[in-house]
């Protein structure tokens, strides 16, 4: 026979919030939490308390009012007629387009510089180390400066283009390189099989896509075969094939003609131009932040021990590919977390825009749409949201790669 | 200790707010400083010269003001805005008056809620472009790039004269004068336009001034003027009258060499009534009767103040043209002091 004996019921009194130590602390913090949200909904309402005594009441009904302004680098349709929110969309746009540029060349620059720092050719070396300290202790300001103003007094203007004894020329009469930007040849559909130019850039988009899918197919088959056989068959050529014939055979069908740049007037007409600005702040940004990226891929790269270049020595592989395949994957998991930091830096650096003349969103909604309708305070918000947003946003796509890469535990 | 700054700090703010809610004009008397925001540095209108003193056209007026109100031209804080955080740092007090170019538009009055008192410059937008581009009007601008100054009116005109007379242009966007002068002079853009009297100031200085012309077309008004915040009527009137004072003293004759022997008591009326010798409007202002005496005394008349910060000696040299006095076929013109 066993007596069963209940387990003394627990009961719950009040004066346990304080007494007990199992609820001690989340009393405390509940407390903490409340007086925290007291004190911000205080200071909000003294804010706006004294923004109405002040007379400022904070509106966003300028947003649909008429621009009135122009901005020089459009990415979607835009003029003066439109309203304050489109502006601010148009330099949002500008913004991403240079963060977007910026941060793959600075990655680019910084891969580059980092593994060649820890070159064993001494010149090399040195250059590299040159590099990093000079642009890395500069103020990004007066890079931005220095490359503008450097651009602007060195190259041509459109009008030394001119006339029978022109002192410049175009480059293969294809591009021209002004101090107002670079304009290059613009591609075009002459028959395109629609009327929209954009509906056959998503065609050739479909294309690409499908040739990148058959290429993995024909990559996985040739798996396969290794796999089975030990011997893996050449996919070079096949795979060469299965991007260009479609390609090249839609080109053919819709008539690839390229509209080049020519001077008419004041300026070149026709073709693409990549803006001086753009130019300069895109340029400046990436030379400047892939300093930091350098040091952080050379942090990683000596993260990684030596055994590890040693054995893949030992195992027979040239000093690239032990690089490639063994120390730069196993380095990225101490890159990849400080070059997420270093993408926030380019994306908000970039408001530094406005001082080459390039219309970002802080040029467009934080300068003249901030000047022409005096609601500062409503803009700095505004920016505060975009800027806050988009960092937010590519810190997260950065840490679902990081977590991509990094070590699997299991 | 903590705990004291903190209520020390409380009651520093509580005192500011009651402080705030009283006319602006007691608060400069009591204070003993006007607060007054100029530019941050423009040659001419308002810049520190090289003792660290501010000087220039826009001063002028601040320190008129200042001499008006508490005797003592000196008795200014100049407060440097950009194009930027002027109106803010007017509307949230942090300036008692606001004098630093800017143009008298409808949605500055109504919309952000300021009075404008009157108009110390007439002024309006122009082009200038280098000779050898053979332009002679900016109706043949179509397709040029344009440098312009950033936060100003002169991006809307700009707007508006190309878009009535359909032809295009590219706009360059310059945060400063100095950097928009370089980009101008590098061939970076054809046309650099702003206000003619900035154009003309920035000319003064290039090498080669003849080089560049300043086309016919003035494409806008702008009427710059000083301007204080909507619902304080007595300090309005106060930093209104100080201005007209100067102006009407250019009008009669009165200039800061004379003041001393026409305030000793002259024969025309309205002399007497401006420096106080009859009449009370002084006392109707809230202000002693030597009020517009020392507003005068602070820089002299409104033409001596053009004259000896923008006017044609001085290497801005600006002609008086629309800025003449009224009897000289300008638009300076003052309500009577009676």
């Amino acid at each position: 026979m066993t007596t069963l004996t209940d387990p003394p019921k627990a009961s719950f009194r009040l004066s346990m919030l304080i007494n007990d130590t199992r609820y001690r602390s989340l009393t405390f913090q509940a407390i903490a939490a409340v007086a925290l949200a007291l004190a911000f909904v205080y200071l909000g309402n003294n804010l706006m308390q004294n923004l109405r005594a002040a007379g400022l009441n904070i509106s966003y009904s300028f947003l649909g009012d008429q621009a009135g302004y122009d901005i020089n680098q459009r990415l979607i349709e835009y003029d003066s007629q439109s309203t304050h929110a489109r502006a601010a969309l148009v330099g949002i746009l500008n913004t991403l387009l240079v963060a977007f540029l910026a941060c793959i060349t600075a990655t680019i620059f910084g891969v580059v510089a980092g593994v060649l720092r820890l070159s064993n050719n001494w010149i090399i070396s040195k250059l590299m180390a040159v590099y990093v300290e000079i642009f890395r202790n500069i103020p990004v300001l007066i890079w931005i400066i220095i490359i503008f103003t450097i651009m602007t007094a060195v190259m041509p203007g459109p009008r030394e283009f001119k006339g029978d004894n022109a002192t410049s020329s175009m480059f293969l009469d294809l591009v021209a390189f002004t101090n107002r930007g670079v304009y290059i040849p613009m591609p075009f559909f002459e028959n395109g099989l629609f009327g929209n130019a954009a509906l056959n850039w998503v065609l050739v988009l479909l294309v690409a896509m499908g040739s990148w899918y058959a290429t993995r197919k024909a990559n996985a088959r040739a798996a396969e075969v290794q796999a089975e056989t030990g011997i893996r068959p050449n996919t070079f050529w096949t795979n060469l094939a299965i991007w260009l014939a479609p390609f090249i055979a839609l080109m053919f069908i819709m008539g690839l003609s390229w509209e080049v740049p020519a001077l008419k007037g004041f300026n070149f007409k026709g073709g693409i131009k990549v803006g001086g600005s753009l130019i300069a702040l895109w340029f400046a940004l990436s030379i400047y932040t892939g300093a930091f990226i350098a040091e952080n891929v050379r942090a990683g790269i000596q993260a990684v021990s030596k055994g590890q270049t040693e054995a893949a020595a030992a195992l027979g592989l040239r000093p690239r590919r032990v690089m490639n395949l063994v120390v730069l994957p196993q380095a990225l998991r101490v890159i990849i977390p400080p070059l997420i930091s270093q993408y926030l830096n380019i994306t908000k650096n970039s408001s530094l825009a406005i001082l080459v003349g390039y219309a970002d969103v802080t040029a467009t909604l934080g300068g003249i749409t901030l000047n022409q309708t005096g609601r500062a305070i409503e803009c700095v918000l505004l920016l505060m949201l975009f800027y806050l947003t988009a960092s937010l946003l590519i810190s997260m796509a950065m840490n679902v790669y990081n977590a991509s890469v990094k070590l699997k535990e299991r | 200790m903590k705990k004291s700054v903190f209520f020390g700090a409380l009651t520093v703010a509580g005192l500011a707010a009651g402080a705030a809610a009283a006319g602006t004009l007691d608060d400069v008397k009591a204070r003993g400083k006007l607060n007054c925001g100029v530019t941050t540095g423009l040659v001419g209108f308002a810049a520190p010269d090289a003792n660290g003193e501010w000087m220039g056209f826009d001063v002028g007026v601040c320190r008129a003001v200042a001499a008006a109100v508490l005797g003592d031209p000196k008795a200014v804080e100049f407060v440097p805005t950009t194009g930027k955080t002027r109106f803010t740092a007017l509307a949230s007090g942090e300036i008692d008056m606001l004098a630093r170019n800017t143009t008298w538009t409808f949605s500055r009055d109504v919309d952000l809620k300021f009075t404008f008192v009157g108009v110390n410059y007439y002024d309006g937008q122009g082009f200038m472009v280098p000779k050898d581009l053979g332009v002679s009007s900016a109706k043949e601008l179509d397709g040029a790039t344009v440098c312009i100054q950033t936060g100003t009116t002169t991006e809307l005109n700009l707007a508006d004269f190309f878009r009535s007379n359909n032809i295009s242009y590219e706009p360059v966007p310059i945060e400063t004068n100095a950097e928009a002068q370089q980009q101008y002079l590098a061939g970076a853009c054809d046309v650099y336009t702003t206000d003619a009297s900035g154009l003309a100031a920035t000319r003064a200085t290039f090498e080669d001034p003849a080089g560049h012309v300043l086309l016919p077309e003035i494409i806008s008004k702008e009427p710059l003027g000083p301007l204080v915040r909507h619902g304080d009527d007595n300090w309005g009137d106060v930093v209104r009258w100080s201005l007209n004072a100067l102006i009407t003293a250019e009008e009669l004759g009165v200039t800061s060499a004379n003041i001393g022997e026409m305030a000793a008591g002259t024969n025309n009326p309205e002399v007497n009534r401006l420096l106080g010798t009859e009449g009370t409007l002084g006392e109707m202002l809230g202000l002693d009767a030597g009020w517009a005496k020392a507003a005068i005394m602070a820089g002299g008349n409104y033409g001596e103040l053009f004259e000896g910060n923008i006017g044609e000696a001085t290497p801005i040299g600006l002609a008086r043209g629309l800025n003449a006095q009224w009897t000289n076929g300008g638009l300076i013109y003052s309500p009577p002091f009676r």
